[in-house]
């Protein structure tokens, strides 16, 4: 990579377009505070920092012009999913942590990471010291697949290989098996299209991102070749979307290898599908029906591995090996369609059908967990019962992102909802139904708490000395970060 | 590979804050992870411009926000509507969340057809994005692909109710079991 773009990638936000942004109640805070100090400001906290925490921020710091407001993370580093989930060969995406920098600097946002919340310090505590607490925790765990052999060797969750490639200290030590010719995705949602992509892109166009160094070294030496993606529903109902698919078509060194006869009939259905299907099932058929062109067909030639889509196929066991002790193959139960459209339902038809592989990648979704037993959870749905944010039956408590609507959306999606809940807390405000008359003390009182605990926070100057020290190292071997995976690494990078 | 430096790596390499039309920096943003792609000449928004990338400040474009507001902003020949909302500190909440770089779709507009018409091709990457958009019209266009000319001198655009990205919300879900 030459330099120019290895140093593009570590502008600071205000040279790109999020550094003209600002946010308008807070360009002279002090002169704010001190005009309007007749009562005190509201005192509120949020827990967790990917998007529906910064959003919801955000949203708070610039319709309130005096309101405090502090966002407690669980690791030394903030941005959630922006960091740990979005793909690495997607930059593009992450670009949003300019807008969420310039939150983060406001003179009324204060970041303090490594405090897990419900285990360091309580929801209660934090209800003590504040006036309302904005749970935004996301959704942490996977949902299972409930199979037999589903813990065996060579089976893992997208959550946990999202998290090793992308540098989740929890995931550090995954080393999936890669010695296998073929790899089965379950799901085929984005976060498999995802994975996909991970597993069979040329290792020259990963070596430029900011994938972690582990990964990048295994996934060099992989022996993967072919990656089916399966479905239990048909290709009217995919969970991923158009640009996606597109990425992956036309992803180097690989070729499709789909099955035409899954597409042969959908022609009549297609006219009628409302815009977005219509487009993305257009693009399935044109990949599986047409003809490549004479440059197409000779990439597609040259290509040494392939991916494809597999439909109508519910995951029902895990098979081992013959010393049982890893994954050989995955045995799916063959499924036909009720109803139509997207509230089809798989059910199965008695028939199975096994592929033999050494890797499987369950991708059927993530999943949110109470955080403490004296906040609402409702298990059925893994989120946080809500109205407009608002936690059902409890006062002062709001939530936002994926444990207020469950794990699906992109940051677009959650941060509409995360304006939502912020816009419920203003109201409450407003209408005196949040009181805040009483003064609280705030991060002081936390902070108090947590220095008797021995928790040292970490503030988001601290995470830029810690995001300087990756892009430095980073920029030795030509990507934009190489992060760091130890948490006790990071702390030391900010001891003082 | 790329003969011309785009305007905005120079701007940047020189460390001027200059308003592109940040399509550019779409180009950009690939060729850091992806060498053999290359640039494409599609720089649209550079045609009407000086090399310096500011030209005068004489066109005007009325954005009608969420609330029904109308605001009034100058443009300059070539700038993205994203830019103009950016340089101006319009208030539309969430407005651009990736910047331009054609990965959310934010930055939604509805056109009146007289002006939809004006505004030249779409894109197939373009449309993609559009097709996650909430509210999508036949004459919806994102701001950032929207360069500011002549042409749609004192129009007006609607900023949609809601700005969400439908992705997940247009998929439906098997029962969750
Ligand atoms: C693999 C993957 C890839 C994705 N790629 C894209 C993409 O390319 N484009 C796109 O638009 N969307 C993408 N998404 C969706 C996007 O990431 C989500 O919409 C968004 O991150 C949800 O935001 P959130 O803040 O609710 O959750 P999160 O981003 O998960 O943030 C929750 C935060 O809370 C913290 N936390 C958890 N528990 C505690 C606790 N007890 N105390 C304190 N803090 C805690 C966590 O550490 C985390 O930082 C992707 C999602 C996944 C899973
Ligand atoms: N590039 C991006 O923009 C990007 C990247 C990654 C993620 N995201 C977003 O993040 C969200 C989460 O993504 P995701 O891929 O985890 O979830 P998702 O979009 O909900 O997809 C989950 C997939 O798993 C399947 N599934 C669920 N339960 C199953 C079971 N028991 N057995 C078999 N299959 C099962 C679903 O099929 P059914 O439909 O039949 O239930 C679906 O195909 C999505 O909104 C996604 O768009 C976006």
């Amino acid at each position: 990579m030459s330099p120019r773009c290895s140093w593009l990638y570590r502008l600071p936000g205000r040279a790109l377009l999020g550094g003209i942004r600002t946010l308008p109640t807070t360009r002279c805070p002090g002169l704010h505070r001190s005009l309007t100090s007749s009562a005190h400001p509201p005192q509120i906290c949020i827990v967790g920092s990917g998007p529906a925490g910064f959003y919801t921020a955000q949203h708070l710091l610039r319709h309130h012009t005096q309101a405090v407001v502090d966002i407690y993370e669980k690791l030394p580093v903030p941005f959630g999913l922006v960091r740990f989930g979005v793909a690495p060969d997607h930059p593009e995406v992450k670009n949003v942590i300019n807008t969420f920098t310039q939150t983060a600097h406001s003179e009324r946002c204060t970041f303090l990471g490594n405090v897990t919340v419900g285990r360091d310090v309580t929801i209660e505590e934090l209800q003590t010291a504040y006036h309302a607490v904005v749970l935004s925790y996301g959704a942490e765990d996977k949902r299972l697949l409930g199979i037999p052999g589903e813990n065996l060797p060579g089976v893992y969750s997208a959550r946990d290989f999202v998290g090793w490639y992308n540098g989740l200290p929890d995931n550090r030590h995954l080393s999936p098996d890669f010695s296998a010719e073929t790899a089965v995705i379950l799901g085929q949602g984005n976060v498999a299209l995802d994975i996909a992509r991970i597993l069979l892109s040329p290792i020259d166009l990963l070596k430029k991102t900011d994938i972690t160094q582990t990964a990048l070294d295994a996934l060099s030496n992989s022996r993967i070749r072919k990656v089916w993606l399966v479905g239990r529903r048909g290709p009217l109902q995919v969970a991923f979307t158009i640009k996606e698919l597109r990425e992956m078509i036309i992803l180097p060194g690989t070729r499709p290898a789909n099955n035409p006869s899954d597409y042969q009939n959908l022609g009549d259905f297609i006219k009628d599908l409302p815009r977005p299907r219509k487009r993305l099932t257009e693009l399935l058929v044109k990949a599986a029906l047409e003809k490549p062109g004479e440059k197409e067909a000779l990439r597609r030639s040259q290509s040494d591995r392939e991916w494809g889509l597999r439909f109508l196929r519910s995951p029902v066991a895990v098979l081992p090996s013959e010393d049982g002790k890893k994954a050989a193959g995955i045995r799916l139960s063959v499924t036909r369609l009720e109803g139509n459209g997207e509230n089809a339902v798989a059910v199965p038809t008695g028939e199975t059908e096994d592929i033999p592989c050494g890797l499987i990648l369950s991708s059927i979704g993530y999943k949110s967990v109470p955080i403490s037993s004296s906040v609402p959870f409702l298990h059925k749905n893994g989120i946080i019962p809500n109205s407009m944010g608002r936690v059902q039956d409890a006062p002062g408590l709001y939530c936002s992102g994926w444990v207020k609507r469950g794990p699906t959306g992109v940051i677009a999606t959650t941060m509409t909802d995360s304006f939502d809940t912020a816009q419920s807390l203003l109201e409450d405000i407003k209408s005196g139904a949040l009181n805040y008359s009483e003064n609280r003390l705030g991060a002081s009182a936390i902070r108090e708490l947590l220095l008797l605990r021995g928790i040292q926070p970490v503030s988001f100057s601290d995470w830029e000395k810690i995001d300087a020290v990756e892009a430095a190292r980073g920029a030795e071997v030509g990507k934009p970060r190489e992060k760091i995976l130890d948490p006790e690494e990071m702390l030391q990078l900010v001891c003082r | 590979m790329a003969y011309h430096t785009p305007k905005l790596v120079r701007m940047l390499l020189g460390g001027l804050h200059v308003n592109v039309c940040p399509r550019n920096f779409t180009h950009v943003q690939k060729l850091a992870t992806n060498h053999s792609r290359g640039f494409t000449s599609s720089a649209r928004c550079q045609d009407g411009q000086s090399s310096s990338g500011s030209t005068d400040d004489n066109l005007t474009v009325n954005f009608i926000n969420r609330h029904g507001e109308t605001l009034k902003a100058t443009a300059k020949e070539g700038e993205s509507l994203l830019e103009v909302v950016i340089r101006h500190h319009l208030n539309i909440d969430g407005f651009g969340a990736c910047e331009g770089t054609l990965a959310c779709s934010t930055c939604h507009l509805i056109f009146d057809p007289k002006h939809f018409d004006q505004l030249g091709p779409i894109s197939d990457e373009e449309m993609d994005m559009l097709d996650l958009a909430f509210g999508l019209t036949d004459t919806s266009r994102l701001g950032c692909q929207i360069c500011m000319s002549k042409a749609i001198d004192g129009m007006t655009v609607h900023v949609p109710k809601d700005v969400a990205d439908a992705r997940g919300e247009t998929v439906g879900q098997q029962s969750q079991n």
